[in-house]
This record gives structure tokens, sequence and C-alpha cells, in this order.
């Protein structure tokens, strides 16, 4: 579709989305091999969910890029030559979405293949890839970036503004919704209906000790259902999205 | 062919566009002027489906912008030459375009040699100067080979090599039979390129018809005279048939008349001048006249202040006096 072909393009032709994402995947493999690096004996032996720890990190990082893609052509005026070319915006929308979630998840399969093997060099007897649980913690990742992007393009068509997104997206993912968990009494159960605490539910959740989130006992899906409530979460946000972009002047 | 029909725009309180219907004929360079602020911009977002209208509609060849399936290639358009991304190149910035109206790659160098960007084709599209970028954005607009074209204030801050080659070009593309739409604030510009005009002031159609009519009708100038015995000038003026208004220099002006007749009026009654001056009414002036002052100048600055006693009273705005002192 020529669209997508467009939206190929505009994302490949500018250094920004191959520098941010090239970052995400080299903090997540990075910080993944310092950590494993450090353990000592003493410390017990390496969890598996290890290769997930920085998987948040990176998530904002790709979701940015993602964010960006949108917001930039606000900045610059090239939404509205997009909007020219293909006037059904729904379609012009979907079309970048077509493009920068499956580049989101391509980069997320980089980290999460890529922690997990640094960390099974140095550590190859607790890194084994067996059980579901394992594969979850690995390949998943792919998959949560990908729906974090949805939801970052999604704050993009709806903010405009790169400041403005990108900081709503880093507060609400890294300081709102651990810090909702505060709270007392409710704290925890609001935590539990948070999209970003049902993606990590989703990676490391039900697969041991996987360092999750401290409410993880409380939450109301299996790693699965997260997931499914997570793509849920994404899917209304880029609903909203569209209807706002399609109302208003571009 | 566009067809706008009572077309309507409101900002909040402000009426941008009010009730505008018009018509743009293919085969001739149709102008689009109004001062800053007039709703030229808004009225051209709507074409292309941009901006929402509150009321009316827009066809072009017959039908809404978006009912075109690949509408670039029925309107090419340089609203604003800034759209671009910066860290782009002009190649790839036109190739995404040509990707998106389903054109192959290559359609993108045949526009950038025929508006001279081969050159600089691999250059971000943030280093260009103003009139390689205007001439981006109308490689942009010709990508699609389309039987529309508009431009809003394509001339803007163009030297005279860049506005010149710009006219030529829209003329050209005329001449090849396309509709030709292009917006400016300049009357001067619109007056060498445009042979149709479409005026529009506060929102609202003010005329549509050939530029010559326009431009006469706009330059019915006058002419500024002053004497020390102006007292006794303006009767002998008024008694052979011209009408004469006091001017904020003291003098008076003589709307009609030429500068030849005047000075002849007053050789004739024996009347020493001191100034005989063709005013000429700039476009601002011309709106004045047709609107009674209904135009909106968006270039503001305060609401005017009592004179200071002692400084010089400024000039009426906006006024070009042609050198025709004697």
């Amino acid at each position: 579709m020529s669209a997508v072909a467009a939206e190929r393009i505009k994302l490949m032709s500018t250094r920004s989305p191959w520098w941010t994402s090239a970052v995400a995947v080299v903090i997540v493999i990075g910080l993944t091999a310092v950590v494993v690096a450090t353990w000592s004996p003493a410390d017990g032996s390496v969890p598996f969910a290890v290769s997930g720890y920085f998987a948040t990190f990176g998530m904002v990082v790709v979701m940015v890029m993602a964010t960006v893609s949108v917001t930039s052509e606000y900045r610059f005026g090239t939404i509205r030559t997009t909007f020219q070319a293909v006037p059904n915006r729904t379609a012009a929308l979907l079309a970048k979405a077509a493009v920068v979630v499956p580049v989101a998840g391509v980069v997320g399969l980089l980290a999460g293949f890529g922690s997990w093997g640094v960390a099974w060099l140095i550590s190859p007897t607790s890194m084994s890839l067996s059980t579901g649980a394992e594969w979850r913690v690995v390949a998943g990742i792919a998959l949560v970036w990908a729906v974090g992007a949805v939801i970052a393009l999604a704050v993009g068509v709806l903010v405009r503004q790169t400041a403005g997104a990108v900081t709503l997206l880093l507060v609400w993912v890294l300081l709102v919704e651990n810090l909702i968990g505060l709270i007392p009494r409710v704290g925890a159960d609001i935590q539990s209906w948070l999209p970003f605490v049902n993606a990590t539910n989703f990676l490391t959740g039900g697969g041991g000790d996987a360092g999750a989130v401290p409410s993880m006992s409380t939450m109301h899906f299996g790693p699965w259902g997260s997931l499914a409530w997570f793509a849920g979460v994404a899917v209304v946000l880029m609903a909203i999205a569209l209807a706002v972009a399609n109302r208003r002047d571009a | 062919m566009i067809e706008v029909r009572g077309l309507t725009k409101r900002y909040r309180s402000t009426l941008a566009v009010d009730d505008l219907t018009f018509e743009v004929r293919p085969g001739v360079v149709t102008g689009f002027l109004g001062p800053n602020g007039a709703g030229k911009s808004t009225t051209m977002r709507m074409v292309l489906d941009l901006d929402r209208p509150d009321a009316g509609e827009v066809r072009i060849d017959g039908r809404p912008y978006r009912d075109h399936a690949r509408p670039m290639r029925t309107v090419g358009a340089l609203l604003d030459a800034k759209w671009v991304h910066p860290n782009r190149s002009a190649r790839r910035h036109l190739q995404w375009m040509a990707a998106a109206t389903g054109l192959p790659a290559t359609r993108a160098d045949e526009v950038l040699e025929l508006v001279g960007l081969t050159a600089v084709a691999g250059k971000r599209a943030g280093t260009f100067s103003l009139g390689m970028a205007q001439r981006l954005g109308i490689a942009g607009a010709l990508l699609g080979d389309p039987p529309v074209l508009m431009f809003d204030e394509p001339v803007n801050g163009l030297d005279p090599e860049g506005i010149r080659w710009i006219r030529t070009l829209m003329q050209g593309l005329a001449a090849e039979g396309r509709t030709v739409f292009v917006s400016s604030h300049l009357l001067s510009e619109m007056a060498l390129t445009a042979t149709e005009l479409v005026v529009i002031g506060r929102g609202r159609l003010i005329s549509h018809g050939p530029t010559a009519a326009f431009v006469d009708g706009a330059s019915g100038s006058s002419v500024l005279v002053r004497s020390p015995a102006i007292t006794d000038l303006v009767p002998v003026v008024q008694a052979a048939g011209f009408g004469v208004t006091p001017d904020p220099s003291g003098g008076a002006r003589v709307t009609g008349a030429s500068t030849e007749q005047i000075g002849e009026l007053a050789a004739a009654a024996g009347i020493v001048l001191h100034e005989l001056t063709q005013v000429r009414g700039s476009l601002e002036e011309a709106f004045m006249q047709i609107t009674g002052g209904d135009v909106e100048f968006t270039a503001g600055g305060p609401p005017p202040r009592p004179p200071v006693p002692g400084a010089p009273a400024p000039g009426p705005a906006g006024t070009h006096r042609s050198e025709v002192q004697r």
C-alpha cells in the first residue's frame, strides 16, 4: 500500500529513529551484561528474569521514537503534506502505525534475545531457555514494545508536541504507574489495572522470582490476560486519537 | 477548475472566512488577493480538506478533495515552503510524497530537475535557503503532474530572479491549460502575474473578475496638491468638476484628475503650488474604498495615539507617492 511505503521512507530517511532504536537495544543488552557480570555466587544463582529487568528502560526509548515520528510531523508541518496525499486520516495514521509498530517489535526482539544472549554467554547454566515463562521474558519484549509503540503513537497524535508527548510518556511509564502503589489500601488495586504494570506482569509475572513490581500478587490477570489488557488499552487510546485527528484541523 | 461555494470558517469568535463563493477556471493564472489575515491561507487549507469548513463546500474538478483517489495527481499545492523535515534530503522528501501518491521514486528526480535542484538533491532540506525551499515546495506541487495547482504567497521573501522564475512558471502552467490559483497580498505582484483576480477582505469576497478591471478601479488615483492659497484653489478645482477632500498634510486631495489638469487649472488662476503629486492607491487603500474600512490589518501595532505636538505627522499608511512634483 502506497501510504505504508511513504511512511517507511519517512521513518528510514532521518537519522533519529535509527539512533533511538540502537540506543534502546544497547541499553537493555548493556545493563543486563553489567548485572550478570557482577553477580557473585554469594548472591545466589542468576535469576532468568534478569534478561527482562531493563525491558521498560528500552521500551521508553522506543516509545519516544514512536511518538516523535508523529510529533515531528506536526512540528515541521509535514503532517499536512501527509494528509494532502492521503486525505483519509485514519488510513494515513494507521499506515504510520503499520511501519512504526513492527519496527518497535523487531527492535524489542533484538533487545530481548540480545540481553538473553549476553547473559547466557556470561552465565550459561542459569540462562537456559526452555519453559514458556522463560520464552515470554525473552521474546515477549517484542510484543510489549510493539504495544507500547501504539500507545506512544496515540499520545503523539493527541498531544502533537514533542516535548509534551515525551514528558507525558516518561512521567506515565516511569513515575505514575510505580508511585500509585504508594497510596495506602487502594494503591495496589489501582496499580493492578494500569497498562504498563500489566506489561511487566506479562513479561515476568508468574515466572518465579522475576524482580517484578511489588504488587504482583494482586494482579487481576495472568500473563497473557495482562498482555491482552495492555493491548486493549492501546487500541482504545489509538481509536480516540484517530477520532480526534479526523475531527480537528490539521 | 476549483469551485468554492458558501465557504465559511469560524475560529472561536472570529469569522476567518465568511460565505465565500467563487470559481477558478483553467487556462489562466487566477490571483487570490487580500491583505494579511484576510483568510487566503485558511481558504486554501479548506480546498485541500486540511481545515474543516463550518459551512459550504469546495469541489475540484467536480468532486470534493477527499473523494479523489490520488488527490496529489489532481491538485498540486505549495502552502508553506517550510513544511519539510529539516534532516531529510530533498530527494527523500519528494520520494515519500511520490510513494504516498503511488508514483515511482524516479519522479522525484524528474521534478528536482524541473525546478533546478538536481545538484542539491542529496542535501538536507533544512540547509536550504528560502529560494531553494520554495523551489522544493514547487517540485512537490508538480510531482503528480496535476491539472490544478495552488500556491500560497509563493514569491514572499524571494529575490527578483526567483520572483521572475515563479511568475514565468505559473504563466507557463496556465498556458498548458492547467488551473493555477495563487495568493498574494501584493496588488503589484498580482497585476503582473494574474489574469483573473479573486479579492477578499476579512474573509468576504470583495471582487471577482479580470485583473485589469480591478487594478484600474483600485488605482482610481488621486492628486495631492499643497498650496499657500489652498482656499482659493479648492473652488477652482471643484468648479472644474473634480472631487476634493482635505488631506492630513494640510493640502487637498483631488480625485479623478491628473497632475497636468490640476497644474493647468492652478496656472490659469495664478495660484502658487508647493506640491503636486500623483498618489497611486495602494491595495490597502483600494480595500478601504471598496469595503469602507472592512479590512483587518493583522500587522497591527498599538492603536493610533493622538499626535505628539511638534512631531511630524505620519503620512497615510500604505500610500506610495510617485515623484511627479513640478
